[in-house]
């Protein structure tokens, strides 16, 4: 066997004391980490005779991947959808203050949008990794304007689009460059959807279902064409049917091609997703769920008005309304029985409506509320958060987990699951003041 | 000899431990003066090893100037496999103490050319002055190391073909499978550990009492190649009640009355 030496200079750093999820178990191991990856201690042992320049008490806690949000609109005032802003500097704004929540790569998702917001927002961000700066981005998630009219949500009708008669071309009229975009949203029952999803997945992007209403049948189809991933399951879709469960019944469907996975994206915040139904998805398949945050711009932000896209909302304790509109019969009465599990969650919806539009829970928030809701085990909640999402992206080789090899960017978090601090290659970004 | 009985499996492996411990600290190893130390694999010296790791722990007891050399390892099974003594000295101790890496010396069993790995191997020992105390093991077939019934009791460093018993031993740790069980493997010879200034063996388990029995009981044989250190000047062998099944009640008895001396040699140091 040739030989494995690897002679590097680069200080090694041990984090001892903890207990890291490796092989989807919590276990008693040292983590050690150089030049920004996660090192094998035993390789280094023998083969380099190495041994760590530098060791890190965890105290106990527990060290996990760092958390991937593949869905995420804004936050802390900033929204990305907004055409008037500096979107770098939003985006960086965004991905400095998510370390607080464990979040260490993400992907800036934009609404149903002018083509005007795409051709000026895409250009200027670029996948990029991660660092003291904040999270790495991933590439942009477009949540839209492929859509159906029927469950837009909280999407404006105007911006809405279909395919017309060259589809592929339609993507490149709307969207502009493809370049730094990972995620693409749409709805299968558009015509022409089934070359867009060949032709984006050709591209390596990842094509997820939603805001459709869409049979199982169609989905399926989207799903032999690439399509491996289903937004915000349950929300602006066709309810579950026993007769035709729509794009729910992906999680079961056996029309699946072999050896891949249909992932499928849930707001655990309590409000999204009634627990119950959070737990039929879990239990029907498990390997597939990709905690998301769907976050708003006023995630992170005190009470006051906040835009989404091309609409203004004001947020009042725990409800936001529409600004300008009185607030009227709206499903958030129901939610204030959900608030005393999440007390610091906050909900909102369009005034005059039932529509729930996106959500205010951090990353961090939901997988407490997905390990309490569902009755997961510790690691299953943070696979969810980590493993999954870096499977659906295809990355996994480097992300999403505490392999050899693997990006060194992890959380340390107590048993509770709350974030005490945060690394990036190895690196620590954030710490919980003492 | 000493032999030294304990109640169980437990007590023998802290005893064993406390020992080894006790050897290092009385001979004050520093800079220019290391201390070497021969050690086996199995599943009889993990109790010894957790012992080890736990004074290390608390601080008793330092690898820092200790050197070790392992007695064997499998040919050509890779390195990073589970089942390679490498791993099994990395995950089992070396990951846990602080000792230094390069004073570390395992056989490597996919060498290009075995025989110089053996060579060296011996050449490896000699420069580092001999080794201390050499800890081993029992196999059931009463061999020592690799060194399998019929290897000469005056035999160095070198590869050997496993027997039938070995292999068969070893398949509880290839998933039952002895097919997958590698069939050579380089080990020290019964002359290399002979060479160690004292020898500790480690005999637990009732499957171990009818190699130990021939071992001490019957004379120097190259069929059972333990008893080969009937003639060594310091030897312990440390066994537990159920490895003693096959000897001669009086044998127990007499190093049971011993134990009130024999334990002297474990008290802690101040």
């Amino acid at each position: 066997m040739p030989s494995n030496k690897s002679v590097s200079d680069a200080p090694i750093t041990q984090f001892v004391n903890c207990r890291i999820l490796r092989d989807h178990k919590l276990q008693r191991e040292d983590l050690w980490v150089r030049e920004g990856r996660i090192l094998d201690p035993e390789k280094l042992f023998f083969d380099e005779q190495g041994y760590a320049d530098e060791q890190v008490d965890c105290e106990g806690q527990i060290l996990a991947p760092g958390f991937i949000d593949v869905q995420i609109n804004g936050g802390f005032g900033v929204d990305f959808s907004q055409d008037s802003q500096d979107v770098a500097a939003g985006v960086s704004f965004v991905a400095k203050n998510i370390l607080e929540h464990g979040v260490t790569s993400f992907c800036p998702t934009l609404v149903t949008s002018p083509c005007s917001v795409y051709h000026k927002v895409l250009p200027q961000v670029k996948v990029h990794n991660g660092g003291r700066h904040g999270a790495g981005v991933l590439g942009f998630h477009l949540e839209g304007p492929f859509i159906s009219e029927e469950k837009k949500g909280a999407h404006l009708h105007k911006y809405i689009r279909s395919f017309k008669s060259d589809p592929v071309l339609k993507l490149k009229e709307v969207y502009g460059s493809l370049d730094n975009v990972a995620v693409v949203t749409l709805a299968p029952e558009l015509n022409g959807s089934q070359l867009v999803v060949r032709e984006l997945c050709g591209r390596g992007i990842t094509v997820s279902l939603g805001h459709s209403v869409a049979n199982l049948s169609q989905a399926e189809d989207a799903v032999k064409c690439g399509a491996s991933f289903i937004t915000h399951l349950f929300n602006a879709m066709l309810p579950f049917h026993h007769r035709d469960p729509g794009i729910v019944g992906l999680l079961t469907s056996d029309q699946i091609p072999a050896g891949r996975t249909v992932y499928y994206g849930m707001i655990a915040d309590g409000v999204h997703t009634n627990p119950a139904a959070l737990r039929i998805a879990h239990r029907a398949h498990p390997a597939g769920l990709v905690l998301v945050t769907d976050a708003i711009a006023a995630m992170g932000l005190p009470p006051g008005r906040h835009t989404l896209g091309q609409q203004v909302i004001e947020i009042q304790g725990l409800h936001a309304y529409v600004a300008g509109w009185t607030f009227t019969g709206c499903v958030s009465h129901t939610h204030t029985q959900r608030h005393t599990h999440l007390p610091n969650t906050e909900c909102f919806c369009l005034s005059g409506t039932k529509t729930l539009s996106g959500s205010i829970a951090t990353m961090d928030m939901c997988v407490r509320h997905f390990k309490q809701a569902s009755g997961c085990s510790v690691e299953e909640a943070l696979e969810a958060a980590s493993l999954h999402p870096a499977q659906l992206l295809g990355i996994e080789h480097r992300k999403g987990n505490l392999n050899y090899g693997s990006d060194a960017d992890f959380t340390l978090l107590d048993d509770h699951l709350n974030v005490s601090a945060t690394y990036i290659s190895g690196e620590q970004v954030w710490r919980k003041e003492r | 000899m000493k032999l030294i009985i304990l109640n169980d499996y437990d007590q023998a492996s802290e005893w064993a431990a406390k020992y080894i411990r006790n050897r290092i600290l009385l001979f004050q190893p520093g800079p220019e003066k290391y201390f070497t130390l021969g050690l086996p694999t199995g599943s009889t010296p993990l109790g010894c090893y957790k012992k080890l790791i736990e004074y290390c722990k608390n601080g008793e007891l330092s690898f820092k100037y200790v050197k070790t050399f392992n007695m064997d390892e499998y040919v050509g099974l890779p390195r990073d496999h589970p089942e390679s003594f490498h791993s099994f000295m990395w995950n089992n101790f070396f990951k846990h103490i602080d000792i230094v890496p390069e004073n570390t010396h395992i056989l490597d069993g996919n060498a290009a050319d075995l025989v110089k790995e053996c060579n060296a191997f011996e050449e490896k020992i000699s420069a580092a002055g001999g080794i201390e105390l050499f800890v081993g093991g029992i196999g059931p077939d009463g061999h020592i190391a690799f060194n399998e019934p019929g290897s000469s009791l005056v035999s160095r460093t070198r590869v050997k073909t496993l027997a039938k018993d070995t292999i068969l031993a070893n398949a509880q740790y290839f998933n039952g499978d002895w097919s997958k069980v590698p069939k050579m493997a380089l080990t020290v010879g019964v002359g290399t550990v002979m060479d160690a200034k004292e020898v500790m063996i480690l005999i637990t388990g009732a499957h171990k009492a009818f190699a130990l029995y021939k071992a001490i009981e019957e004379g120097v044989n190259h069929m059972w190649t333990v008893s080969a250190f009937q003639q060594h000047p310091q030897t312990v062998f440390v066994c537990d009640e159920d490895a003693t099944l096959e000897l001669r009640v009086k044998t127990v008895k007499y190093f049971k009355d011993l134990m009130l001396v024999h334990n002297k040699l474990v008290e802690p140091l101040t």
